[in-house]
């Protein structure tokens, strides 16, 4: 069953371009997509038969449906992956104490798995049909000093809080309850990371669940895809466009 | 005084059989044991795994939300005692973090509460001594130092069933408007978690510890935890998700691969432990 896709609005996300040329944004959509109110397309579709581009070099777009949203969290563990693994080559890790050494080594074990994991989810759910996995992005971490131990832990608060936000938000829009599971299964692990980032990196010992991502009803962040989107694309660090027309918004 | 000591000698193996099930735990807790099979029946709820999506399964839905709302008066009324009792370092680290998780604790029942309307529940009569076993509050004499292990363990194993048991219910709630709040109540959960691991870690100079981290590993309930608390780690030790051993798909071995993921625990599983505290 074939529906029309609605077009939306593209603007382009370069939030920093001018402080950073050398940096390229995650652009959503064939025209990039810039400040707020970033619209992403939305497909009823049950199915996951969205159009597929056989160009090998065409930008690639996560999906609709359920693999969509599996795409996505694949993005964001790569994301987090490529982070880690580059914390675990940098100096400031080589000689950070031990405890926090330890902390940094398994959450690079963490989010590796997590990033493994998708490429075979994502793989056995499109039953081998690879052009319908998001590809080995590449990533710009120039703006991290990998020496500095403010640098380094307040990138990765930024990236945990985002993947616990990124969960919560997506958690609902996805239609098969073992996908749900799963992505409950990852969540609460990302969020036993932020604590821990969180417990190191600031002074106060309320931080691990501060109020700016607890709020008064007890209820931790929720982002959509489409502002987790813009606001990973503000970072810089996505190097590979993709798009994301066809995400369902719920 | 070596902290883990005192929680070895505090565990009864009597009073807390190793074994998790449910006839065993029944056995050996008698009397209360049948509460807490009492206290699970309105709970029964099965799991999701494999169950048809069931969107419009408000009883479902209901009954989820009824399991957290009791857990989180469990928790509440315990971080407020705990607050009460004096037995915390003042000014402490401990202090800080049980006073924020309070709030939360308290702002979950009343969020529950409100969602919950006619359906809400009245919070059960909780004993923190589980019969006896423990003396977190300092109320029967145990002394500051047993009493503040107790608390820290016991924070823990609420905090790890929370995540758990949160997560076991997240497929009675899909397609319902409770959905995403309860998946934020379940990440504040899971910080709450990995605070209380790490501070009982601190406590006890044990930072390093490979089963005191802020996540889960293997099935392990980490030193100093009682016997009794195993239930709640039982099952932790999966390494295979979406049908994938991911020991063998990735270069990381079992530690790594479990500690990567949290389980979902059934809604029985999650009453039986909760009812352990439960009076009536």
């Amino acid at each position: 069953m074939k529906k029309p896709m609605i077009k939306v609005q593209h603007r382009k996300i370069a939030a920093n371009e001018a402080d950073n040329s050398r940096r390229q944004f995650l652009k959503i959509g064939s025209i990039a997509v810039v400040g707020s109110g970033l619209l992403l397309s939305c497909s009823s579709d049950d199915d996951f038969t969205g159009p597929v581009d056989p160009d090998p070099n065409a930008v690639f777009d996560l999906g609709s449906g359920d693999v969509g949203i599996l795409n996505y969290a694949y993005a964001l563990e790569q994301l987090e992956a490529a982070f880690y693994t580059q914390v675990l080559d940098g100096s400031y890790w080589a000689s950070a104490s031990a405890q926090e050494r330890l902390i940094l080594e398994d959450l690079y074990k963490h989010e590796v798995i997590h990033r493994d994991f998708f490429k075979a989810a994502i793989t056995g759910a499109v039953n081998g049909d690879t052009s319908k996995v998001l590809p080995e992005l590449e990533f710009d971490f120039s703006s991290v000093d990998f020496g500095n131990r403010s640098s380094v832990l307040g990138t990765a608060r930024v990236l945990e809080d985002t993947g616990v936000a990124a969960y919560n938000g997506a958690g609902s829009l996805l239609e098969t309850p073992d996908y749900l599971v799963i992505a409950g299964k990852i969540v609460s692990v990302e969020a036993r990371h932020a604590a821990a980032i969180r417990s190191i990196f600031f002074d106060d010992p309320k931080a691990f669940a501060g109020d700016d991502v607890v709020n008064a009803n007890g209820l931790d962040v929720a982002q959509s895809p489409s502002d987790i989107l813009t606001a990973v694309g503000q970072t810089g660090f996505v190097k590979t466009e993709f798009t994301a027309n066809q995400l369902p918004t719920g | 005084m070596n902290i883990i000591k005192f929680l070895d000698e505090f565990t009864s193996e009597n009073l807390l059989a190793k074994t998790s099930s449910r006839r065993d735990v029944f056995g050996t807790f008698g009397s209360l044991g049948k509460k807490a099979a009492l206290a699970a029946i309105p709970f029964g709820l099965a799991t999701s795994s494999g169950k048809a999506y069931a969107a419009q399964d408000q009883n479902a839905a209901i009954g989820a939300l009824q399991l957290a709302l009791t857990l989180e008066y469990l928790e509440a009324e315990f971080y407020l005692k705990a607050l009460e009792s004096g037995v915390l370092p003042g000014g402490s680290r401990a202090e800080a973090v049980y006073q924020q998780i309070s709030k939360h604790e308290s702002a979950h029942v009343a969020f529950l509460k409100s969602g919950l309307g006619d359906n809400s529940i009245e919070s059960p009569e909780f004993d923190f001594t589980a019969g006896g076993a423990f003396d977190p509050f300092n109320y029967n004499g145990t002394g500051q130092e047993v009493a503040y292990a107790q608390l820290l363990a016991l924070a823990q194993a609420f905090e790890d069933t929370g995540v758990r048991a949160y997560k076991g219910q997240a497929g009675n709630l899909m397609g319902t408007q409770f959905l995403t709040p309860a998946l934020q109540i379940h990440s504040v959960e899971a910080r709450h978690a990995s605070e209380v691991r790490r501070l009982r870690a601190d406590v006890m100079g044990l930072n390093l510890e490979q089963n005191a981290l802020g996540w889960i590993t293997l099935d392990n309930k980490g030193p100093g935890m009682p016997e009794a608390t195993q239930a709640v780690y039982n099952g932790e030790e999966n390494v295979t998700q979406g049908e994938v051993n991911l020991v063998d798909a990735t270069a990381f071995d079992a530690v790594a691969v479990s500690q990567s993921f949290d389980e979902p625990m059934s809604g029985e599983t999650a009453s039986t432990i909760a009812g352990l505290f439960i009076v009536s």
